[in-house]
């Protein structure tokens, strides 16, 4: 037997403070009228440390000092010179970011390899993109002289904390605008980083701006009439609910919500990749990805093949400490997240769907789930409309081409859809039909800053990434 | 003011002035008929200035709108599979559709908008240059939001525009056939499919312009219009939940456009907010591309690149 | 050997068949598999994960040498060193083979008598494959009959890309019968195959065959062995177990050098076959400098420092 002894990632590399206030006109200030909660490790519920859930003086505050460093600084500043502030953040990120991955992991519950080798480059490579563009808006496409929006009012999730932190500060920033973020509340603690990284470059004051809490505060600061844009990623119930709150205001709003993505494989699928793929697809970050390919639609003829395949490959998944280098899958990020996986996947069981699940030995403390597989599923049942947002994967057959669209489409979300063919034509051909922001063909999970990310229908408007991202960021 | 003998609003004073006319019944246009409204109601259509009987136009009912939504999404397969280039040419045919019918539409925004024939006949010159503006956009606005994007990895990456699919949307009040022609032309060209809502008080451009769709090669469904009253049939499409986007440039009342926006969040509708008071009211600025996007989604493709 | 029938027998029955069967494998994708196979590379292997993987590297060996220059004297010092690899340390393992060219086996035969080690010999017109039949079977009679335990042979590159593939094919069946006992490992070289595809389908040209084990390179073209290569051959391995019920072993040759190296394609092996074939019988390395690395990495294990290059014998 050939064990993989522990391979710890160490801890010592970050300094994780007692508590943080909030980071708001360039410091960490105490709160007025907010009031303290604990950060945990979800993978051994250890308490990290305390961090403040702002109260809505706390974000009348900061939204009055990205107002002002707005007005007086960063709109003023050219682009060129704005460019040089990302720049400068993209670097430090890149000189700190195993520190970054550790304490990623460590509040998150997402595995160290992940964090360092996924997360943190793009982390560092959106600053690298946007800085470029700061100083070349009037060749985009938007006009010859796009101007911001103001100040931007932006709330991110859980599963990518310092990267969604970076789909949104990144361009806000370069097209001009200043911000405030509220993370998750359940991962704070890379966004107070980050505000440390914006001291170490320089930043002038107020143009970042971060106040953690949980839903109250995000709601405070998207009802805040000082706030001239609304970015928004997470599910697509709270999404509905921002629209509904912007609504007669002249607030523009961007959202990145919620998916059930189908990753389509074709009997003449390059079967091996088309497996690693669906893998990848769902049980990446432990299946907390809005992309997640969670519906696996195979061509009947092929469907044993590939179900034989896939099970035999979840058996080599490693699930545990996420410290640990060799781990694959890690933690639930909370005991809520953790809740809903088993409720559904308990409602799956009750509505016939076959169970699967690897073999893992579970850690006695913290939330885990194993990789789990649904066959015999269809559309009718619950696990193939609802998004999970676990590693819970539902696998459905077609028998043709347009029947697999049809079912892939048969959805309200509309994300992003996978594709295995080793047919050029017929990549194209479901590409274009495919109703998803992000067609990923031969491949799964791919991200660059490059490269337009976001939804249609009911998986939210507005695009991040490329020179398509700059448009949620100017007054266009 | 409109000439006793062409088709259209008709003095009242009949056989002493001349030949009576033949008075033109303005019913809704769905699915490509034109039927008048299930609800079997209408309402009254005056001059600008309140002075004439223009018409009756029909008074949309919600099951109306129900309608025109269903042939409205029967439309968009087919529509937005055609290649941009026959798209071009279609819109390019209303505009020639348009030109033929220049003196009609003359004599009705002159009564809708009381301006006299010379400001009338600027107008109506304005709209048909905006629709060929628009139509010869079909086959380039890929090429100008299209993108191949630079990833750092061996993938071939790219993104194009596609239609977004059925849009609501409220015409401009005022602006009874330029303004028209300015929301309805971006919403349709790239292969969208539209239910439009005239002007409430100046409906009857729109219904000709709908004649004008009938007899252009424009796939019925691809644009139906209802007449009738903002307040009634705007909310059933702000929340019908196989509406995919929401123009509400012709929403004059800030609490209405409020609600409607809001209703319009239940199914996250693309919603495109009036313009702000006093913003081209006119219609007369050449646009920027922010309509035609409003009307696009964005697909982001990635495949590798091996051997 | 006894060859048991399988659902795959009629796939040789004309050229036609083999070659529908071998171009309606799954094809693979280039960029998918070496994502895989780099992802696989990030293993950690540490401690005593890591000495576990040492040792049964070292037993995996087929110390190397195909040179137009050896002589008898090279011969013996190698074989000398495949049975005794490290002399400071008598927990060390002996290698699994020696491999040399035919002439010079009844060398190494002599001086691995009695240890264990096989004795393995390149055939048929090694490195290039290009000649008469006759001659590339008689090749490997006489090495055979001068006592080699295992023939690497080399299957004909230029018939594969010209879509010969049956011709291929009986080629490797009757070497297999010149072989007699002996262990037939049949080297694909890949780095010519040039695609992925064509490794999927020369690895089940070879196995249908019947061959024992599959092969990557002669070690004299580069690219020779890569770890995307190795993971299609060892899931070409995979999936003929499970149709046809044989299991064909997997040898990687050339351009591995360090311990690290080798460590990585165990964890290919692990995770794609699993531990079953973590044995000498079913997978090698083909290499000649990867052993000192091997043995300097167990030193620097026991001991806790890194090692002197000189303590270590060059053969």
């Amino acid at each position: 037997m050939f064990d993989y002894a522990p391979a710890p990632e160490s801890r010592s590399i970050v300094d994780i403070a007692p508590s943080y206030g909030l980071f708001i006109d360039g410091e960490m200030v105490d709160p007025i009228d907010g009031v303290p909660f604990k950060t945990v490790n979800p993978a051994t519920e250890e308490v990290l440390s305390e961090v403040v859930a702002a109260g809505p003086r706390d974000v009348d505050r900061a939204v009055a000092a990205a107002r002002s460093a707005y007005e007086g600084v960063w709109s003023a500043l050219p682009g060129r010179e704005r460019g040089k502030y990302l720049y400068r953040i993209a670097r430090l990120i890149q000189e700190r970011s195993r520190e970054l991955a550790v304490l990623e992991t460590v509040d998150n519950g997402k595995p160290i390899r992940e964090s360092r080798d996924a997360d943190l480059p793009l982390v560092a490579a959106h600053f690298f993109y946007y800085a470029g563009w700061a100083d070349k808006l009037g060749h985009a496409g938007f006009g010859a002289a796009p101007r911001p929006l103001g100040v931007a009012g932006q709330v991110i999730p859980w599963n990518f904390p310092l990267l969604m932190l970076a789909w949104k500060i990144a361009p806000a920033l370069a097209c001009g605008n200043t911000v405030v973020l509220k993370p998750a509340e359940t991962t704070p603690l890379t966004a107070l980083a980050f505000a440390d990284i914006c001291r170490q470059a320089d930043l002038p004051p107020g143009v970042v701006n971060i106040v953690t809490g949980a839903g109250e505060t995000g709601r405070a600061l998207v009802e805040h009439p000082g706030v001239d844009k609304v970015a928004f990623t997470g599910s697509t119930a709270v999404g509905r609910e921002i629209a509904r709150l912007v609504a007669g205001t002249r607030k523009k709003v961007t959202l990145e919500l919620g998916g059930k993505a189908a990753n389509v494989v074709f009997d003449d699928a390059p079967i091996d990749q088309a497996v690693e793929g669906a893998v990848n697809g769902i049980f990446f970050n432990q299946g907390h990805v809005c992309c997640a390919g969670s519906r696996l639609l195979v061509q009947e003829s092929v469907a044993d093949e590939v179900l034989d395949r896939l099970k035999r490959r979840l058996g080599t998944l490693r699930l545990g400490d996420p410290m640990d280098k060799n781990t694959d899958i890690g933690a639930i990020n909370s005991p809520e997240q953790l809740d809903r996986i088993r409720a559904l996947s308990d409602v799956g069981e009750q509505e016939g769907a076959e169970r699967w699940s690897a073999a893992c030995d579970l850690p006695e403390r913290g939330w885990w789930f194993p990789p789990t597989v649904f066959t015999g599923v269809t559309q009718a049942h619950r696990i193939a409309r609802e998004e999970i947002f676990g590693p819970v994967l539902s696998v459905l057959t077609f028998r043709t081409p347009a029947e697999a669209v049809e079912k892939a489409n048969n959805t309200p979300y509309g994300l992003s859809a996978g594709v295995w063919t080793d047919k050029g034509s017929r990549i194209l051909w479901m590409a274009q039909r495919l109703r998803a922001g992000v067609v990923w063909a031969n491949t799964f999970n791919r991200f660059d800053p490059a490269s337009p990310f976001g939804g249609y229908k009911q998986s939210g408007y507005g695009r991040e990434g490329g020179r398509h991202g700059l448009g949620a960021y100017l007054d266009v | 003011m409109s000439d006793v003998s062409t088709p259209g609003p008709e003095s009242s004073e009949p056989a002493a002035q001349g030949r009576l006319g033949v008075r033109k019944t303005y019913k809704l246009f769905i699915g490509g008929a034109f039927p008048r409204s299930e609800s079997g109601r209408s309402y009254e259509i005056r001059s600008a200035d309140g002075e004439r009987f223009l018409a009756n136009a029909a008074r949309a009912s919600r099951k109306d709108g129900r309608d025109a939504v269903q042939a409205a999404r029967s439309a968009l397969g087919r529509w937005s599979a055609a290649t941009a280039y026959n798209r071009g040419q279609v819109l390019y045919r209303v505009a020639e559709m348009l030109e033929g019918r220049r003196a009609q539409f003359v004599g009705e925004v002159g009564d809708a908008e009381e301006l006299d024939d010379a400001a009338a006949g600027d107008v109506v010159d304005a709209a048909i240059d905006r629709w060929v503006w628009y139509a010869g956009w079909s086959d380039k606005i890929d090429q100008v939001d299209g993108s191949s994007n630079p990833v750092a990895g061996p993938y071939f990456d790219f993104s194009v525009p596609e239609p977004t699919g059925v849009a609501a949307l409220v015409a401009p009040q005022g602006s009874s056939l330029l303004g028209l022609v300015s929301v309805v032309a971006p919403a349709i060209v790239t292969g969208g499919t539209c239910v439009v809502l005239a002007s409430e008080r100046s409906p009857l451009p729109a219904v000709s312009l709908a004649e004008v769709l009938a007899t252009s090669d424009v796939p019925g469904g691809v644009v139906n219009l209802l007449t009738g009253l903002v307040d009634e049939v705007a909310p059933w499409l702000a929340s019908h939940g196989d509406v995919d986007a929401i123009d509400l440039t012709g929403v004059d009342d800030d609490g209405l456009a409020a609600d409607l926006e809001r209703a319009a969040a239940g199914n996250l509708k693309r919603v495109l907010r009036p313009p702000v008071a006093g913003a081209d009211a006119g219609f007369t600025a050449e646009p920027d591309l922010t309509r035609l996007r409003f009307f696009l989604e964005t697909k982001t493709v990635w495949h590798p690149v091996g051997i | 050997m006894v060859v048991t029938a399988s659902p795959l027998d009629d796939v040789t029955a004309s050229a036609d068949t083999l070659r529908r069967f071998l171009h309606g494998l799954p094809p693979v994708d280039q960029v998918g598999a070496e994502a895989r196979a780099a992802a696989l590379a990030t293993r950690s292997i540490k401690t005593t994960a890591k000495a576990f993987a040492l040792d049964l590297a070292v037993r995996m060996v087929d110390l190397t040498t195909l040179e137009g220059q050896d002589t008898p004297g090279k011969v013996a010092a190698l074989s000398a060193k495949a049975r005794r690899p490290d002399p400071g340390d008598p927990t060390c393992p002996p290698v699994a083979a020696v491999c040399v060219y035919g002439d010079l086996v009844p060398v190494a035969v002599e001086v691995l008598r009695g240890s264990g080690v096989h004795v393995a010999a390149v055939a048929t017109a090694f490195p290039s494959g290009r000649a008469p039949l006759a001659v590339k079977l008689a090749d490997t009679r006489a090495a055979v009959a001068a006592g080699a335990d295992e023939i690497d042979m080399v299957i004909d590159r230029g018939a594969f890309l010209s879509g010969r593939y049956l011709e291929v094919h009986d080629h490797i069946a009757e070497t297999k019968r010149a072989c007699g006992d002996a262990h037939l490992k049949v080297i694909l070289e890949t780095g010519e195959l040039a695609t992925y595809d064509n490794v999927r389908r020369a690895s089940w040209l070879a196995m249908l065959a019947g061959a024992d084990l599959i092969k990557t390179s002669t070690g004299k073209v580069s690219p020779a062995a890569t770890r995307p290569v190795a993971l299609v051959m060892l899931e070409a391995v995979r999936d003929f177990e499970r149709l046809g019920g044989r299991a064909v072993g997997v040898k990687v040759a050339g351009g591995i050098r360090t311990a690290k190296d080798a460590i990585r394609y165990l964890v290919v092996v692990n995770e794609t076959v699993g531990d079953a074939w973590l044995t000498p019988d079913r997978f090698r390395f083909g290499a000649s400098s990867l052993l000192n690395d091997l043995l300097m990495q167990r030193q620097k294990l026991a001991t806790g420092h890194y090692a002197d290059p000189d303590e270590f014998t060059l053969d």
